[in-house]
């Protein structure tokens, strides 16, 4: 029992000096996924225990795109479980890239509330409101800092797909960006 | 390249992914391009807004503390006793603290707030390591005294700062010594070591003052970059780098092993 305990206690050791730098990471990815803090919570905790579990099989990749890879599966896995459609969850998102919006008139929001709305947030809420599987790409990139390769892995999709989606995901983003900002697009 | 080829590599070439020779080939139809400059400059921009917009959100404490709390394999009978982990004091600190978790949940919140008192002061002095280390690798000024000699870089801090840095030869290991440099932190002279591991710079502040004293290492990530920070010898030791946790662990528990009285130095 000792020795067990004793290398349980030595595992858990190892693991967070491993895993438990890249919490943030994990949560904003999770923030970003899910949209919602309780929720992003839940999966952040899933995603921790899960790697621990797993911990003894893992022979690398590096540490952070591991842990976001099991933070997606756990997201996804939500999504399907609520049985929310959320494009996340697959890849037909990909396939209508091209219907979706550029960028709509915020017409919600009244001009004078965009004016006062400091840049930082009007970044934070055009990321925000980034379609799938665009959002996660820039978040990834931008937020978490993961290479091209590291990203694929993650999204379990080519590197060519990523690069697009970068660049669609930059394209919305300066749009929607030139649009708050009331300059010409 | 025709632009639709470049709309695409442009990002891949602000995002560093391209090899020198496709690099060569954007930058020149770049070059021919005011559209494609223009959209360059743009992205260039909004990339720099948001790498400024503080976008990544913190991980709050409680969340934190439920992982630590759940993580040494919690049997099904509950949270693991304080037996199974056990409460080490010298190790009141970023992780241990979370530890703390472990212990019957109505001594968690007294432990939490311990811990959160700690995790400021040492949060402050860690973005403090992190941006001396990026402003060594931005300003070109990464060695005041470049040698891979320990013998020439140790003498170097005398009368610089007010501690005698340990210089560690690790070359052996993997590690190579580059030089030594004197940083300031908090208006305080400081020694900063600087080793490399392959591609990756490694900064090794050392001061008398800087941060909590805590015997057992921490670990944590500021910037997506990773920290360790020990006491020992007197002294407080904060290791900076981009390298993976894993080996920044690996090079702070080495130095960390060489300074223990009785290893050879």
């Amino acid at each position: 029992m000792a020795g067990y305990a004793g290398d349980e206690h030595d595992k858990a050791r190892r693991f967070r000096d491993a895993a438990l730098p890249y919490l943030d990471d994990a949560y904003a990815l999770a923030r970003c996924l899910l949209r919602n803090a309780a929720d992003a919570d839940d999966a952040v905790q899933e995603c921790y225990l899960r790697a621990f579990r797993h911990f003894d099989s893992y022979r690398g990749p590096a540490m952070k795109p591991w842990l976001l890879t099991i933070l997606r599966n756990v997201c996804n896995a939500e999504f399907t479980r609520r049985g929310k459609l959320d494009p996340a969850a697959d890849g037909e998102f990909e396939a209508n890239a091209e219907d979706v919006p550029l960028w709509q008139e915020p017409q919600a929001t009244p001009e004078s509330a965009l004016v006062r709305e400091h840049d930082d947030a009007i970044i934070r809420r055009l990321v925000a409101e980034l379609p799938q599987p665009f959002r996660e790409t820039i978040v990834m990139r931008e937020i978490n800092d993961l290479s091209y390769q590291e990203i694929a892995q993650v999204a379990g999709v080519p590197v060519g797909t990523v690069m697009s989606r970068l660049a669609r995901a930059r394209g919305m983003l300066r749009s929607a960006w030139n649009a708050a900002e009331g300059a010409p697009s | 390249m025709n632009c639709a080829e470049a709309e695409i590599m442009l990002h891949a070439l602000l995002d560093g992914e391209l090899d020198a020779g496709h690099a060569r080939d954007v930058e020149a139809h770049i070059a021919d391009c005011p559209d494609c400059a223009e959209k360059l400059a743009a992205f260039r921009a909004m990339r720099a807004a948001m790498a400024g917009a503080d976008l990544k959100q913190k991980a709050p404490a409680a969340l934190r503390a439920r992982i630590e709390a759940a993580l040494p394999a919690a049997p099904a009978s509950g949270r693991a006793s304080a037996a199974v982990l056990p409460l080490r004091p010298s190790r009141r600190s970023f992780f241990s603290g979370f530890g703390a978790g472990a212990v019957a949940s109505g001594a968690l919140a007294a432990s939490l707030m311990l811990t959160v008192f700690h995790n400021d002061q040492d949060q402050a002095v860690a973005n403090d390591v992190v941006s001396a280390h990026i402003r060594s690798l931005q300003a070109n000024h990464l060695m005041d005294v470049e040698t891979s000699d320990q013998h020439t870089v140790k003498p170097w801090f005398d009368g610089k700062v007010d501690v005698a840095p340990p210089v560690i030869d690790l070359t052996a290991q993997g590690f190579t010594l580059l030089g030594g440099r004197l940083d300031y932190i908090d208006g305080e002279p400081v020694a900063s070591v600087v080793y490399r591991r392959r591609k990756h710079i490694i900064n090794l502040f050392v001061a008398q003052h800087l941060g909590a004293a805590h015997a057992a290492m921490t670990a944590r990530s500021v910037q997506g970059y990773n920290v360790r920070h020990w006491s020992g010898q007197g002294l407080e030791f904060w290791a900076v780098s981009d390298l993976d946790g894993e080996e920044l662990g690996e090079f702070a528990g080495k130095i960390a092993a060489s300074l223990r009285p009785g290893a050879a130095s």
